[in-house]
């Protein structure tokens, strides 16, 4: 059931939280333990604001085991705003509205369970922007 | 370090082999290989395969096909490398000669992908992309290329049927290799109407999961007496990688490790990639075809798929790619892929290709790929 | 004074609305299970997604609440769940809440908080924003968040089905100088009344039919809105809005009319015509739709009904600070529009109703 390995990650999955370099300023997510670019392995936590852009997606209807109960669901690649490039699901959209280049932003969802009786592991996926205000 | 050659290839047709085990396979294969190189010892083998322990649960594969081939008490061991688990066992026993440790080893990659349902074989091949960051999100190894072809129709304005002339030249070269999973040609309407399976990839953009076991014979050039004729040099050995997970490459349209290590190829074989007469390329999905094509240097960037539809692709255009069925026609037992391409260089080399046979093949190129080329090993071969 | 009310004063600071995107018509139900002829209660109810459920539903709501209150998700001092549909029945939803909305976690070890799941049926939520206020009223928080959230499951064909909802809301209670709608006292009231329950590993409920009406529903909304008003020395004319636990739209109005409030009074807080029964949820989203339009100086009184049974009536009064932080969160009535049509057999298999194993 891998608890203790959704448990360490649970603040990259529920927050977005990823590192910032703290000598070049280069922000990581996922996290990253030395910088990519300036080699340094001084990082640090920085939780990203979980808003971006749709870099490229596709639907899954042949699913890895574990994930046969969402079938046909979308995934994609997220432009962060502030740099970095996430692949996530993408929500609360239906294949034919979902578009390169959409302003989507982070919910928490249930990505997979283990069985009845196993743990529900919950973390970011995407969906197009809500503006509802 | 001294050169090296291959002596003697074998290979099992890839297929849904329900009746033969791994290591039958694998067994087969070696087997050939030794007869085709007429030698009956090796100092070692390097056996590529990546998911035995997960779909078979079977690891240590290097003292099993050992013992099972009758080499009992040599050094034997397993190379993973995700789908290019075969062209790093390749780069294993060719550096074992190379360093001058060996003077006959076996390199053989061996798969069995259908011993498991298909959502488990799925999420198996999934573990070459990143387990926490990745693979969590459902996101299927299919799925991965589907992203990187949206985006590269998105960023080129290309439709998928300009795509269809990968598949369409895999399956015609397939037709006349008995040795693959699809020998039969398909035509435009066929890849028009193929089912989709993460769009923009159909199934036939897609490279068919099949068992198999293909095997090699190496030898220091200098020290092959009678096997000299037959003999195909290895001019060059070259790994690289690039980030595992897509999201965190620089540029995910660009395969970076291909293009590390085809230069690093093409500068220890003396060569230009104008000169390489025929490249058994890493067609696990079209979109792979085309990447690889740019980074390798055989097509500008933005103009891999134009490649194909100009017919430069075939037998008989500039550059040859899946001769005998690539990946999408002869079939993808992943971990025994990248051993399969290096036979098939060396059919053609050899000038044994039948009807698929490139005229005046000198120079050959084979490149296995791991993960979406997160691993890229290149060798390139000479006559 | 029987009404209860805190020493320190107290009121809500935020609040955050939910509703999952799927609805289904009643007239679908009907079509599959017969019945339309004896009237459908709702027009249609909500549903949520296969990757939704009580957490992640409470999650967004919680975030919603938070962005309006503009505080620190570390200056919350408890987290509190109420549903009938919590994921685990052995782990608390409150937890993954409060980590996912940043209140508890690695960064807060120096900020203490509560977390729990409450569970009273239908009036889950508003026992955790009974429980919010006395933590602030007696001054050990200065915040507290009480969500109502539920995916309520009816058994197929059964009455219930046609109104078993999803949805729900978040409140932060916090000092009265600093809300939106300041506390003006609560009035409880509970009786042993077996009208509606699930035994421990059944998957759906039982229910006592018209038993659910006047012995049950009735007698509990009415003694404690009654309550409350009397204690308070007020007149139903004395609230701009009135919300009922609502079950279906029948009987939220039938209270509201014993009591004499007007039905344009109960309109703007009755939802579940729209989005079903949310349990938990029920009452408290429609007091989020109340807030969404309300103006500074209404009086809105919230009465929430939970089988079992028993009745939580409370008396807010809007300040003029909800005119600034309502627009920070979308609004309940974009979440009742925000909505997606599926059929039975999308339902059966969004609900978990097809046999698979």
């Amino acid at each position: 059931m891998d608890l203790a390995r959704h448990w360490r990650l649970k603040d990259q999955r529920y927050r977005l939280e990823g590192t910032v370099c703290a000598e070049c300023g280069a922000k990581f997510f996922p996290p990253r333990q030395v910088c990519t670019e300036c080699k340094s392995t001084n990082l640090k936590p920085h939780e990203f604001a979980g808003r971006g852009e749709l870099y490229s997606f596709t639907t899954v209807s042949a699913p890895p085991s574990g994930h046969e109960e969402f079938v046909p669901y979308i995934v994609g690649m997220v432009k962060l705003d502030e740099g970095p490039l996430v692949e996530a699901q993408i929500t609360d959209v239906n294949p034919a509205d979902v578009k390169i280049g959409q302003r989507v932003e982070m919910v928490t969802r249930k990505l997979r369970a283990y069985g009845d009786d196993g743990v529900i592991v919950y973390g970011y996926k995407f969906r197009p922007i809500v503006n509802g205000s | 370090m001294q050169s090296v050659s291959v002596v003697g290839i074998g290979q099992t047709k890839v297929k849904e082999h329900w009746d033969r085990s791994l290591r039958e396979l694998a067994v087969q294969a070696i087997l050939g290989a030794m007869q085709d190189a007429r030698v009956d010892h090796a100092d070692a083998l390097y056996v590529g395969n990546m998911l035995s322990g997960e779909l078979t649960a079977q690891e240590n594969l290097g003292a099993l096909i050992a013992d099972a081939v009758g080499l009992r008490g040599i050094e034997a061991l397993k190379v993973e490398a995700a789908c290019g688990s075969g062209g790093a066992a390749l780069r294993a026993g060719y550096l074992a000669i190379a360093s001058g440790e060996y003077d006959v080893v076996i390199v053989a990659g061996a798969e069995k992908l259908t011993e498991s349902s298909n959502c488990y074989a799925t999420a198996s091949l999934a573990m070459a992309a990143d387990a926490d960051y990745e693979a969590i999100h459902g996101i299927s190894f299919v799925a991965l290329n589907a992203l990187l072809m949206r985006r590269y129709m998105h960023e080129y304005d290309l439709v998928p049927e300009d795509f269809a002339a990968f598949s369409i030249n895999a399956h015609a070269n397939a037709a006349h290799n008995p040795y693959a999973m699809f020998p039969a040609p398909i035509t435009l309407a066929q890849y028009q109407r193929a089912r989709p399976v993460s769009e923009p990839i159909s199934v036939m953009d897609s490279a068919p999961m099949g068992d198999g076991a293909a095997a090699l014979v190496l030898m220091p050039t200098e020290r092959l007496n009678g096997n000299r004729n037959r003999a195909v040099k290895i001019a060059a050995s070259a790994v690289a990688t690039d980030a595992l997970a897509l999201h965190a490459r620089r540029d995910p349209l660009w395969f970076g490790a291909v293009e590390l290590s085809a230069k690093k190829a093409y500068a220890q074989a003396g060569v230009t990639p104008q000169e390489i007469d025929l490249f058994e390329v890493h067609d696990a999905f079209s979109i792979m075809s085309v990447m690889s094509l740019e980074a390798a240097g055989l097509a500008e960037r933005g103009r891999g798929a134009y490649l194909a539809r100009e017919g430069e692709i075939g037998i008989q255009g500039r550059v040859p790619i899946s001769t005998m069925g690539g990946l999408k026609a002869r079939g993808h037992p992943v971990g025994a892929t990248g051993v399969y391409q290096a036979v098939e260089v060396v059919q053609q080399l050899r000038g044994e290709a039948g009807k698929n046979q490139v005229p005046n093949a000198h120079i050959g190129m084979a490149q296995s790929l791991g993960g979406v080329a997160a691993n890229a090993v290149t060798h390139i071969f000479v006559n | 004074m029987s009404v209860m009310k805190p020493k320190r004063d107290v009121g809500i600071i935020g609040y955050g609305a939910y509703v999952p995107r799927f609805r289904i018509r009643a007239e679908e139900i009907a079509r599959v299970w017969g019945g339309a002829d004896e009237g459908v209660p709702i027009e249609e109810k909500a549903v949520p997604g296969l990757d939704e459920d009580t957490v992640t539903m409470s999650i967004e709501a919680a975030r919603n609440a938070l962005a309006r209150a503009g505080i620190q998700p570390k200056q919350l001092r408890a987290v509190w769940v109420g549903s009938e549909s919590h994921p685990y029945a052995v782990k608390p939803s409150s937890t993954i809440v409060a980590e996912a909305i940043g209140a508890a976690g690695r960064a807060n070890h120096d900020s203490p908080l509560l977390a729990a799941d409450w569970e009273f049926a239908c009036k889950a939520g508003t026992e955790a924003l009974q429980a919010a206020i006395a933590l602030v009223g007696s001054g050990m928080a200065d915040y507290a968040m009480a969500i109502g959230m539920d995916t309520a499951q009816g058994r197929p064909g059964d009455a219930l089905e046609y109104t078993a909802g999803a949805g729900g809301a978040a409140y932060i209670v916090g000092p009265a100088e600093n809300s939106l709608a300041y506390f003006e006292g609560s009035y409880s009231y509970v009786t042993d009344t077996p009208d509606f329950f699930r035994r421990e590993h059944q998957h759906y409920p039982q229910h006592g039919n018209r038993f659910t009406g006047e012995p049950a529903y009735f007698d509990h909304t009415l003694h404690a809105a009654r309550g409350l008003m009397d204690e308070l020395g007020y007149q139903p004319s004395d609230f701009a809005y009135a919300i009922f636990h609502q079950p279906n739209v029948k009987f939220p109005q039938t209270a509201a009319r014993k009591l004499g409030f007007a039905p344009e009074q109960i309109a703007p807080g009755l939802l579940a015509g729209k989005i079903g029964n949310t349990y938990s949820g029920a009452a408290m989203l429609g007091a989020t739709a109340v807030l969404d339009i309300a103006k500074p100086g209404d009086r809105i009184l919230l009465c929430s009904f939970g089988s079992g049974a028993g009745s939580d009536a409370f008396s807010w009064v809007v300040t003029d600070k909800i005119l600034e932080r309502r627009g920070r969160a979308p609004k309940t009535a974009w979440y009742v529009a925000r909505r997606e049509v599926i059929d039975y057999a999308l339902y059966a298999r969004y609900r978990g109703k097809l046999v698979m194993n």
